[in-house]
């Protein structure tokens, strides 16, 4: 993404930075690269927000097995982990100041720092991961953690339909029993045992790896961005007047930090 | 200044450029096309990828039509097949041919030289963009070997995470076409904010570019939610994520709600280019300034805004909330507005016009009228009670059909006629160019009227047996199938004559006024031979027909200061 | 004219830094604030506020998120135009998440708890 943006006068080891042929100066074509980053940011905040909106769903139609299931994340990781990124956010700041005022040393230690930092958040997300395998507190289809004691099964036979009234003449019988998923009408919509866990807690735990995961996607292609960013700063491409490479990818690396924000709140402290 | 005479008049021979330094031969070899980022050439590339799976879509349904000759089992195939014909032939038409028709392929040929622009803000990106395509369509292929999928285009849960299709490879291609969108919109947007040269305000710019504007806004603002939607899809059938199937106590109306966040969005970015280009054409057509520009130009922006209030009018008979059908509906009833304010303001600009009825004319006119059948008849979808009759009956397809061929293919049409002289410096054969919009034309409603009557009936879509009474129809359909095929053989082959044997195109064979036009045929590979002057760009009437030229000329040009 | 100015602004793009510097003293400013407020979220979610517990802890990460888009990403110094783009997205965001909530509320109650046929035993 950040490579198709820069325009196609970079050459590989050139101190100073040609205008390509489209644009008519520098200026414009910085604004241009920005102005496309920050769609692009956009459309990143659209393909999270389908995953905040199943987030809204599902708590608001499950809010006892949010309360209940959010117990089982490691606050303390969760909160270190928001201060490892938060500090990162803060080196690439710093890195972009190193581009702009011409400091490559300066420049080539911090985007290290900022991918070191993205490293660290990693390792402790993947040690919180493998706590979750350890425990069966996975998704769906493979959650198979043992939440004593067992929730109360399900009533097995469903009451029959009344006959349609005489009025109602229908070619199509109707149905002995209704379509699966749904609670016949009058039923209590949370049958919960006093003491036993909720039910679909699989539910918090397939949003929450969902969510990590994803986020976690965008946290490596990160590190790969500023990994290049690191190799090119070495190489001395980037200078005061030519820098939106290394702009466009802390901008990228921002918005990793900003969603994380979001998800630290949401999954680690409900109440 | 001195643009003017030497655009238009500096190239010999009307300004054509077949013989001289054009976009098509300033390189040549095949790299040269494949490494190019050059927008006209990618415009081109994606012409020819985006008619092939057009070519293959048509094969699909000309094959389900056959089958729908009669009721009940068929030796052409078997009714597992027909359900994959008919989602392959929705999918292919959908994401491959109508999403990126006209913005990928017109739009990128003509918004830069539109604009005065040398190029699109990223060639690059640009490029990267087809090639997405280019794997996406390779992806969805492989699965259409590997277990064509069954779903229907919607992909509806919880069957596409039950069947055993190919469903993850049809999903995962449909993911990465739409990256192919979003990039190919962002780099419309910030072209259109930063390429416009000195003179080029927002109100002088052509009102294809507001149709592609709006068009790029949706594409940019929707399409990610589909992309999570796929994301989510893969992930219920690869691990079982439990999101969308109710056996692992997900819920399949959401999925719906996803969908169509995207999805109806979708079919404007399907229309809204399309209603540009008879923006374009309908003025230069009747040799008259537009009616109503600010309108227009506005009501495009307001068609990007409204279409995302409006999905849920999918789902009326879905289980969706009768407090959410209430409002759906309501707010589907508020989209025809803008879209009337474009009828009439294109009834308007032709009111009292000299019209010429050339090809691209005669598509203009079975736009207005089958968008208007189209459109119309999502007012009686939109309405809740009618809705519950109407859904997934034949009507359904019918008015989709109206509005996404009847609208979309046959503006692709008008505007492939109308800047085919531009691309290739080649006229087509008029005479033959009338002929088959005639036959599309008739066709189309042989084809599609009788699915409204027989939709009314009750008819239901999709489905491989028919009950006999319909019958009648079917075969009516079938034939009206035929005719539009013939007449899509016909297109096929006058074209592609006249790309060998066509006559050279002059550089403003229409007598439009927009930037194109003052480009020689075809354009140079920096666009212009000098910048050109920014204009009104529907004072068609200062270009007149010079028969010396063989095009249109500007009036007494040395009277006309640029800008005026 | 329009040549002349524009070689100008290109030769000054060649030497001048392209954007706005942040001074290093509000950067380190925001980087505190942004810990602290981690902190304080934390604090918060141990006290129980009934309902408002999501309220407080929403506001303290837009609060930080804010802090990150004005300086961090520059917003503070730049076009309007790119804030536009980042409200509108988020504009879009809140349409789906309302319209899809206010839905799946209403028919919430027909949902059988604790239904799922696949699930493991």
């Amino acid at each position: 993404m950040a490579a198709g943006t820069t325009g196609e006068g970079t050459v590989a080891g050139a101190r100073t930075h040609r205008v390509a042929h489209h644009f008519d100066n520098a200026e414009q074509q910085f604004e241009s690269g920005k102005l496309g980053m920050w769609i692009f940011l956009a459309t990143e905040i659209l393909l999270f927000g389908g995953l905040f909106c199943a987030y809204a769903v599902y708590r608001s139609n499950h809010p006892e097995v949010f309360i209940y299931a959010h117990r089982f994340l490691d606050k303390t990781l969760g909160a270190i982990n928001t201060a490892v990124l938060i500090c990162s956010s803060f080196t690439m700041a710093l890195a972009v100041r190193a581009a702009q005022l011409g400091r490559r040393r300066q420049l080539v230690g911090l985007l290290g720092a900022t991918v070191a930092l993205a490293a660290c958040f990693l390792g402790i997300k993947g040690l919180e991961y493998e706590k979750k395998w350890k425990e069966g507190l996975l998704w769906g289809a493979h959650f198979h953690a043992k939440l004593a004691p067992a929730p109360p099964a399900l009533p097995q036979t469903l009451p029959p339909v009344p006959a349609a009234a005489g009025e109602e003449r229908s070619l199509i019988p109707p149905a002995a029993i209704g379509p699966a998923g749904l609670a016949r009408p009058g039923q209590p919509a949370v049958a919960e045992g006093p003491e036993g866990p909720p039910h679909d807690v699989q539910v918090f735990f397939a949003v929450y790896f969902l969510m990590t995961g994803l986020h976690g996607v965008h946290v490596i292609i990160g590190m790969a961005l500023l990994s290049w960013m690191m190799v090119r700063a070495g190489r001395g491409e980037f200078s005061p007047g030519y820098l939106t490479p290394v702009d466009l990818t802390g901008l990228y690396w921002h918005l990793v930090d900003l969603i994380w924000i979001f998800l630290f709140p949401l999954l680690y402290l409900i109440r | 200044m001195t643009g003017i005479e030497s655009a238009t008049g500096g190239f010999g021979s009307g300004g054509n450029a077949l013989g001289r330094d054009n976009y098509l031969n300033h390189e040549r070899g095949i790299k040269s096309w494949l490494l190019t980022r050059d927008h006209k050439r990618i415009g081109v590339m994606y012409l020819v990828v985006i008619l092939s799976s057009f070519f293959l879509g048509g094969i699909f349904a000309e094959l389900i039509r056959t089958k729908l000759l009669t009721p009940g089992n068929s030796a052409l195939m078997k009714a597992d097949t027909y359900n994959q014909m008919f989602t392959l032939h929705g999918a292919i038409m959908i994401f491959l041919f109508v999403i990126p028709g006209i913005p990928a392929s017109l739009g990128n040929f003509v918004l830069p030289l539109m604009l005065g622009a040398k190029d699109v803000a990223f060639p690059r990106l640009n490029l990267a963009s087809f090639y997405l395509w280019v794997g996406g369509a390779t992806l969805a292929l492989v699965s259409m070997v590997t277990g064509a999928v069954d779903t229907g285009w919607t992909f509806y849960t919880p069957y596409s995470t039950t069947t055993n299709t190919n469903v993850i490879l049809m999903v995962a291609g449909v993911f990465v076409l739409g990256f192919s969108s979003i990039f190919t919109g962002l780099n419309f947007v910030v072209t259109i904010h930063k390429l416009r040269p000195a003179g080029m305000t927002w109100f002088r710019m052509p009102l294809f570019l507001w149709g592609i504007y709006g068009t790029a806004i949706i594409q940019i603002m929707a399409t990610p939610v589909l992309g999570i939607t796929l994301l989510l899809l893969i992930a219920e059938r690869a691990l079982g994520i439990g999101i969308f199937d109710p056996a692992l106590g997900g819920d399949p109306v959401l999925f719906q709600h996803f969908f169509w966040f995207y999805s109806h969005p979708a079919v404007y970015i399907m229309i809204l280019p399309a209603m540009g280009v008879i923006s374009e054409l309908v003025s230069v057509f009747s040799r008259k300034h537009i009616f109503g520009y600010t309108f227009i130009a506005m009501s495009s922006i307001a068609i990007a805004v409204l279409s995302f209030l409006v999905w849920g009018h999918h789902m009326f008979v879905a289980g969706q909330s009768t407090l959410s059908s209430m409002i759906f509906s309501f707010l589907t009833f508020m989209v025809a507005i803008p879209s009337a304010v474009k009828v009439f303001n294109w009834l308007a600009t032709m009111y009292k016009g000299s019209i010429w009825l050339a090809t691209p004319m005669l598509y203009v006119l079975s736009f207005l009228f089958l968008f208007g059948i189209g459109g119309l008849t999502g007012l009686f979808l939109g309405a809740l009670a009618v809705d519950v009759h109407l859904h997934d009956t034949y009507f359904v397809v019918a008015h989709f059909h109206y509005v996404m061929f009847g609208g979309t293919v046959i503006a692709f049409l008008g505007g492939l006629h109308y800047w085919w002289p531009k691309m290739f410096g080649r006229m087509y054969s008029e005479f033959w160019g009338r002929i088959g919009a005639l036959l599309v034309f008739v066709g189309f409603n042989t084809t599609f009227f009788t699915q409204f009557v027989m939709g009314s009936h009750g008819a239901p879509r999709r489905s491989y047996h028919y009950q006999p009474q319909f019958e009648a129809y079917h075969r009516l359909s079938t034939i009206g199938a035929y005719i539009l095929g013939v007449g899509f053989v016909v297109i096929a082959v006058y074209l592609i004559h006249s790309l060998l044997r066509g006559r050279p195109a002059p550089a403003n064979p229409w007598g439009g006024a927009t930037l194109e036009w003052q480009a020689s045929s075809p354009p140079p590979h920096d666009n212009f031979a000098s910048t050109p002057a920014v204009g009104d760009p529907y004072d068609v009437e200062a270009w007149t027909w010079d028969g010396a030229v063989g095009g249109f000329v500007r009036r007494t040009p040395a009277e006309q200061p640029a800008g005026s | 004219m329009r040549e002349t100015a524009h070689a100008e602004a290109a030769a000054a793009g060649q030497t001048a830094a392209v954007g706005h510097v942040v001074p290093l003293r509000v950067l380190v400013a925001v980087w505190g604030t942004l810990l602290a407020l981690t902190g304080l979220t934390v604090a918060a979610a141990g006290v129980d506020l009934g309902s408002y517990n999501l309220g407080v802890a929403m506001l303290i990460a837009t609060a930080k998120a804010t802090l990150v888009l004005l300086f961090f990403m520059h917003l503070r110094y730049d076009r309007p135009i790119l804030a536009i783009v980042f409200v509108t997205a988020l504009l879009f965001v809140a349409l789906f998440v309302s319209i899809a909530l206010l839905d799946s509320n209403a028919y919430a109650h027909q949902l059988i708890p604790g239904y799922g046929p696949a699930l493991p035993k």
